[in-house]
């Protein structure tokens, strides 16, 4: 009979501890660990370890179960409530539970727990060892490089922090004097508009042919207006030559507009009049740059909230292209949300040449640029705003289905990789870390909504690494996402480092 | 998983919770339902024509004759062996033959010679063996009746509703076959002149009928084509239906035809739609009508204190089975006329033939082992496949697989499989796997080995249309696919988009198909490795009723005539191809959704799609005891519930409930959150991880009722009526059940529940907590307070059940384990019990006679164990750890006797608060004779 194996051999284990080159000898019953060794006398009658009962010691180890609290059969998985003590020599000390025992599966590294069960357990102590001291030694030094950095960042965010308060007075000055300016123009538009107010007043469908109508004079305007500006020598004609001045016509993408391509663009003819040009500008004008600035101020001032009528918002340039923003280029993406640096303000106020920079840019952008700042400053970037340098950055990581994109305090996001609409995966919503590490997980919430589950949120977790990155993505439970994302920031001071793995002695 | 169209109707339905009844066909929109429903009782037609009977030793052939259009029919008469009557009725000269279904009946049901006891002008008189048992033809109308001494117990066509649409030349087409149809007349004329004078007469008469009857029949709306929705029924057959009605005198309570969500019990359908039998995908179905669902078994059960009886018809088409009761007069004795309950049961199919099976009882075991000679009994399925199952749709990954794993360790929960739904595929094609997340299957496979854990993986029916996908190559190019009206290959939309439906009615496809499981051809399959069929109804998303055309082609024959019949075969197929990889060793596990009366044969079922809520948690026990009934013992529900996101109280209540249901998995949608067992709390982990441990310790007994269920065909799950027949209260119960017989549960299935009243049957009899071992009086209700960790659970007194208290990670982990008995002492001091123990997984038990099937007697102050299988051979490792005598009183000492003789005084423990003697380590083998004797 199986059960009866040879218990006296079973209850004294002759545990083996390599350390230092000695071996040690230390004679317990099968599972006990050494701390718990003074329990077991074979000598004695043993009591459980609950003190409930007391009984022959014969009986522990005897595969079956007397102690309430399994403490009589501590190698034998008898007791329902036991534990085993794998001494893994080599490794780390462990306690299984006693259904692991004899289960057919090797659970201590020192196959310590498969005494009779016909498993073939591998003592694998030592290599797990290695490993993992190994691996402690990794850490370690990614923790020390890590920490390092991290006291650079530290230092850059303070001189930033005072940059920004300082940027924050200087604009908190000048606004009071272009909000004026801007309130006058607001004025000088309103009049302008009012006509177009009482028309949307007076019936919808009114309005859309009106709007139509408006559409199309602005069209006709716009294209008149580019036909002067292109007809250089004035003679009521725009030809090839006029036309090669705006290389951003180019078809082909080549960075040349060449003479076919040109005579192409104005439907093969060499030159065409006003009323010609009217149906080659079709062709042009998603790529035809202006040499003027362009009403980007006037945009803003449009999206005032008086000015707009049920639902769509009728000027194509601004409104349009905030619409589109899904499909526009990775720098322009970020300053679709109302959180937008000032250094953005500024790149995207370069498009149109520092010189032509006219007041009414200025004057609709400082209120802007100056409540970014603001939200900037009021940012939780940690206990030494040790990750206010991840502020308006992006990282991504490409899985094999989608682009993952993390922009830190902003938003997240997922896109396939071939093709097709962003998904938001949550909006920064707070640290979320537990009390005595608040800075080591991130909350995303509120993305887009999932058919008969919860709107989209993202944790993202935060782990001490060299390199700033998004390392791994997955979605754990539906719509609810998880991203790794490594940076110095959390990197902790690293202990003086023993890199011993404590071995049981 | 398998939530039918949860994408494509989220587009079309979003925000809709419940079933769409308006995607389903009630009667009147099924044409036939409504032409045979039409039929007014008590007007019969038929006549049985005497002068044709034939009696030759296996039957009776006797034609009838419709005298309305003077269509004969041919009804055959068997009797068969254990207690069984069969009727078949077909055309006598068909246009074309009638579908009669194949490979349901296990054989061709032995036979017993039918004698004639007396015949007249008004009919003939049939014995049917001995208890003056008889079968009373009677001619008109045509009418049978089964009688036993002065009891009538059983009437056929007693309301005159027998119907049966001959085939008949369509209308717009008859001029050019008159030629036929007039050769036709031509042998009927001449059977009716070759009989009486007076027959030859009303030929006459009739003959000038005949082509008014054709075009009244013609006059009928959607004989020869019928639109539902956008879909359009070619029916190039024109009418087939048939209908037939039993009446049961002195019955009140019938039970069976699944699959319905409804509670035991059937309810009479007067005023309302019939119960539908229609395999039929169904959205966020409905609780509590007769809609159709995924599967059906056209057995119906009746029961009375007198006596249990079944009906089994054999048709695979869409069927409706009408049932109602009234008050009847009782003509069958001597006594003067009383009024006695009947209930009518009414069968309606759509095409094929009338067969019927009438099994006559008397007792409920007997119905079980009739249906079971038949149809075959429940598969043994292997011991882990009774563990507990951990599913969702879907696990996302092989580290999503490898990390729900882990957490069963880290939980210490047992499981024994983890299963991966339709996602695990590459597109959706079966056979293959994910390459971005499942790119080394057999990897991850032998991560579970190690575990020594198993897997199941989906393979749907249907095949992606993709020239670059080798199944869909394979069995277009050898012809097998199911073919469209036209004759080209029917398709329709499934999760893999448009696909293609193997016709698993042919023989050659279904070997085909059980190859494909070999491990050289599914790539990445190993043998832990096990299937799951899911949307064999089959689910077409774009076809009528979410399933295919009726007028698609499996060869000759429509799908109309095989339709319910198309699941069993896809599970039949997959588990001959899991039998087949192993070189007949192992035995298999299939789980699908769709069934018919025989899919016992071929694995598990379960309750399709259902929904987070307590209502459905409540409905999954008359579900699965329907099933169990019917010879399909191992079903279950999902637990937590399909749709929707269960609270914790829910989900902890639906372990407790399904860790005493045969089939023990949880599943949820795509959509759901994650609910594995422990992301509810510790305390709610601990609850469930309780619930589970129960599962494990009593895999025992579980393993010897489904070997007991595959001997004798004996439900594993069973209403308490079955056990006691005489005691009305039974009749009606579904809120609680027994485990074979000596189990009695009633889970807890109402929100915020503080105490359940179990009825404990068996009056003189006793019972005890499972748990606790309080003991209790038979006959009484009892009022059971319950707390979160409650189970009601009592153990019949007079049983022994063997249990293993060493809960592992999983069943295998726990082979050589030993056993704890549980000695319930019945009033008299007795109790008896079995142990079934086989290596777990192969067919050696049945091939080899490799088992050990052990009898516990206890009586006279002894417990023996003793060899109910002497012939039979096995070696197990485990052992007797412990013996619980519940309901002792203290004895003054205990001594174990082996067989080899040695004696030896064993230590025990008496607790006199529970009357619990707990006897310590006996340590005999278990497949071992000994005795312990008691000195009280």
């Amino acid at each position: 009979m199986q059960h009866n194996v040879n218990w006296l051999q079973a209850l004294l284990v002759l545990s083996l501890s390599v350390t230092l080159g000695w071996t040690v000898e230390v004679q317990r019953p099968r599972g006990v660990p050494l701390t718990k060794r003074q329990f077991y006398d074979e000598a004695k009658p043993f009591t459980c370890l609950d003190g409930s009962r007391t009984i022959p010691f014969d009986r522990v180890n005897d595969d079956y179960c007397d102690c309430k609290d399994g403490s009589d059969e501590p190698g034998t998985a008898a007791c329902p409530n036991g534990s085993f003590h794998c001494t893994n020599a080599g490794y780390r000390p462990t306690f299984i539970p006693s259904s692991r025992i004899n289960d057919g599966i090797c659970d201590c590294c020192d196959g310590t727990d498969e005494y009779n069960s016909g498993a073939s357990c591998q003592n694998t102590c030592k290599e797990l060892g290695r490993k993992e001291r190994e691996a402690l030694q990794k850490l370690a030094e990614i923790t020390k490089e890590g920490f390092l950095l991290k006291q650079q960042l530290i230092e850059e965010a303070k001189k930033g922090q005072q940059e920004k308060q300082s940027r924050l007075s200087e604009l908190q000055d000048s606004r009071k004097g272009h909000e004026d300016k801007v309130e006058a123009l607001r004025t000088v538009k309103e009049t302008a508009e009012q006509p177009e107010k009482e028309a949307k007043e007076r019936h919808l469908k009114a309005w859309e042919e009106h709007k139509a109508a408006l559409r199309l004079e602005k069209e006709k305007a716009k294209m008149a207006e580019v036909f002067l500006e292109l007809d250089d020598n004035a003679d009521g004609f725009v030809d090839v030559s006029e036309l090669q001045t705006h290389q951003e016509l180019d078809p082909d993408g080549d960075g040349t507009l060449t003479d076919t391509e040109a005579q192409g663009l104005l439907g093969g003819a060499h030159k065409v009049d006003s009323t010609e040009f009217m149906n080659m500008w079709s062709n042009m004008k998603e790529k035809y740059v202006s040499e003027v600035c362009p009403p980007t101020p006037s945009s803003d001032l449009d999206k005032d909230p008086d000015s707009v009528y049920p639902e769509d918002d009728l000027d194509e340039d601004a409104a349009g292209e905030d619409d589109e923003d899904d499909d526009d280029d990775d720098d322009r993406d970020d300053d679709d949300d109302k959180v937008i640096s000032p250094l953005q303000v500024l790149e995207k106020l370069s498009v149109c040449e520092r010189e032509r920079w006219c007041l009414l840019c200025n004057a609709a952008l400082l209120p802007f640029s100056f409540r970014a700042l603001e939200k900037e400053i009021s940012f939780d970037f940690g206990p030494s705003s040790e990750f206010a340098y991840l502020y308006s950055q992006c990282y991504e990581l490409t899985t094999n289905e989608y682009i993952y994109r993390l922009c830190p305090f902003n938003r997240v996001s997922q896109k396939p990789k071939y093709g097709g609409s962003e998904t938001s995966l949550g909006s920064w919503g707070s640290w979320s870390g537990p009390e005595d590490n608040k800075y080591s997980v991130m909350k995303y919430e509120h993305g887009m909504g999932c058919w008969q589950g919860p709107n989209r949120s993202t944790t993202v977790k935060l782990t001490c690494g060299k390199e700033t990155a998004v390392v791994s993505t997955s979605e754990p439970s539906r719509c609810e996402y998880l991203m790794e994302f490594t940076t110095p920031a959390v990197c902790l001071e690293p202990p003086n480092i023993d890199t011993q793995v404590h071995d049981e002695f | 998983m398998s939530c039918l169209l949860a994408v494509w109707l989220a587009v079309v339905l979003s925000g809709i919770q419940a079933v769409d009844r308006s995607n389903f066909k009630t009667c009147i929109q099924s044409s036939f339902c409504k032409r045979m429903r039409d039929v007014v009782p008590g007007h019969s037609p038929y006549r049985a024509l005497l002068e044709t009977l034939e009696l030759s030793n296996t039957r009776l052939t006797l034609q009838l004759i419709n005298d309305n259009n003077k269509v004969r029919l041919l009804l055959e008469l068997y009797r068969l062996q254990g207690n069984m009557t069969r009727l078949k009725i077909n055309e006598l000269k068909p246009l074309r033959p009638r579908f009669e279904v194949p490979d349901v009946l296990i054989a061709d049901p032995p036979t017993e010679p039918l004698s004639l006891v007396s015949q007249d002008e008004g009919g003939v008189v049939l014995s049917l063996g001995a208890d003056a048992r008889h079968l009373v033809v009677s001619a008109r109308p045509f009418r049978l009746d089964i009688v036993e001494g002065p009891h009538v117990l059983l009437s056929v066509n007693s309301r005159g509703l027998l119907a049966f649409e001959h085939q008949r030349p369509r209308k717009d087409t008859l001029s050019k076959i008159s030629s036929t149809v007039g050769s036709m007349w031509d042998t009927i004329k001449n059977i009716f002149s070759s009989s009486s004078e007076n027959d030859s007469e009303e030929v006459e008469a009739e003959e000038d009928a005949e082509d008014q009857n054709y075009e009244k029949e013609e006059d009928q709306a959607d004989m020869w084509e019928e639109t539902f929705k956008s879909h359009t029924d070619s029916k190039p057959n024109g009418p087939t239906a048939i209908s037939m009605d039993f009446s049961l005198p002195g019955v009140e309570h019938v039970y069976g035809i699944p699959e319905h969500a409804e509670n035991l019990r059937l309810k009479t359908t007067d005023g309302h739609d019939p119960y539908r039998l229609y395999n039929l995908d169904v959205f966020q179905y409905e609780l509590y009508n007769p809609m159709a669902l995924y599967g059906s078994v056209p057995v119906l059960l009746s029961h009375s204190t007198q006596r249990t009886m079944g009906i089994f018809w054999l048709n695979a088409a869409e069927t409706w089975v009408d049932i109602s009761s009234k008050a009847a007069e009782n003509t069958d004795s001597v006594q003067a006329p009383s009024k006695v309950a009947q209930t009518d049961v009414r069968w309606i199919s759509e095409s094929g033939i009338i067969d019927v099976f009438i099994m006559l009882g008397p007792k409920p075991t007997d119905v079980f082992a009739q249906y079971a000679s038949l149809t075959g009994t429940q598969s043994f399925p292997p011991l882990f496949a009774l563990g507990y199952h951990q599913c969702r749709w879907n696990y996302k990954d092989q580290e999503d697989v490898r990390s729900v794993d882990q957490g069963f360790d880290d939980h210490d929960i047992p499981y024994d499989f983890i299963w991966l739904d339709i996602e695990h595929a590459d597109g959706k094609r079966y056979f293959t796997w994910d390459p971005a997340h499942f790119s080394q299957p057999r990897e991850m496979l032998q991560g579970l080995v190690d575990k020594r854990r198993k897997m199941v993986a989906i393979v749907d029916p249907h095949i992606k249309v993709d020239s670059g996908y080798r199944v869909h190559k394979e069995i277009r190019s050898k012809n097998l696919y199911v073919k469209n009206k036209d004759g080209g290959d029917y398709e329709g939309w499934c999760w893999p988009g448009t696909s293609g439906y193997p016709d698993f009615t042919n023989p050659e496809m279904r070997s085909w198909w059980a190859s494909m499981f070999a491990y050289d051809q599914y790539e990445g399959s190993m043998e832990n490795l096990y299937i799951w069929n899911d949307m064999n109804e089959p689910s077409v998303f774009n076809g009528p009723e979410v399933t295919m055309h009726k007028d698609a082609l499996h060869g000759s024959w429509e799908h109309r005539d095989i339709h319910n019949l198309y699941g069993l075969y896809v599970q039949m197929a997959t588990a001959d191809g899991l039998i087949q990889r192993s070189g007949g060793v192992e035995r298999p596990f299939v789980l699908a959704r769709a069934f018919f009366a025989g899919s016992q044969r071929y694995g598990a079922v379960w309750t399709g799609d259902n929904a987070a809520e307590w209502s459905h948690l409540k409905i999954s026990i008359p579900m699965c005891l329907s099933l169990g009934l019917v010879g399909i013992s191992f079903c279950g529900a999902d637990v937590g519930g399909f749709f929707k996101s269960p609270s914790s109280e829910l989900l902890v209540r639906w372990y407790q409930t399904g860790a005493y249901q045969p089939f023990f998995r949880a599943h949820a949608h795509l959509d759901t959150p994650r609910r594995e067992p422990w992301l509810f709390g510790p305390e709610n982990t601990a609850l469930i991880r309780e619930a589970v441990r129960q599962r494990y310790a009593l895999l025992p007994y579980w393993y010897l009722l489904f070997y007991k269920a595959h001997g004798t065909g004996q439900p594993v799950m069973r209403p308490l009526w079955v056990e006691y027949p005489e005691d009305v209260t039974t009749f009606t119960i579904d809120d609680e059940y027994l485990l074979g017989r000596d189990l009695l549960v009633h889970p807890v299935t109402d929100e915020g529940s503080k105490e359940v009243t179990v009825y404990l049957p068996g009056t003189g009899g006793v019972w005890y907590d499972a748990f606790t071992f309080q003991r209790h009086e038979g006959g009484q209700n009892l009022y059971v307070p319950v707390t979160m960790s409650s189970i009601p659970v009592f153990q019949r007194g007079g049983s022994i059940i063997p249990r293993k208290n060493r809960i592992r990670r999983s069943s295998s982990c726990m082979e050589k384990d030993p056993y704890t008995l549980y000695v319930a002492l019945s009033p008299q001091g007795t109790a008896e019990g079995e142990l079934y123990i086989d290596d777990g997984h192969t067919f050696n038990y049945e091939q080899k006679k490799q088992f050990v099937h052990r009898r516990f007697i206890f009586a006279d102050s002894t417990l023996s164990s003793s060899n109910i299988s002497p012939d039979s051979q096995f070696s197990t490792a485990s052992w007797v750890e412990r013996v619980l005598i519940l309901g002792a009183h203290k004895p003054s000492s205990v001594t174990l006797k082996t067989s080899g003789g040695s004696v030896a005084s064993l230590e025990f423990d008496f607790d006199e608060a529970t009357s619990v003697l707990t006897v310590h380590k006996p340590g005999v083998n278990a497949g071992a004779d000994w005795t312990l004797l008691f000195q009280w």
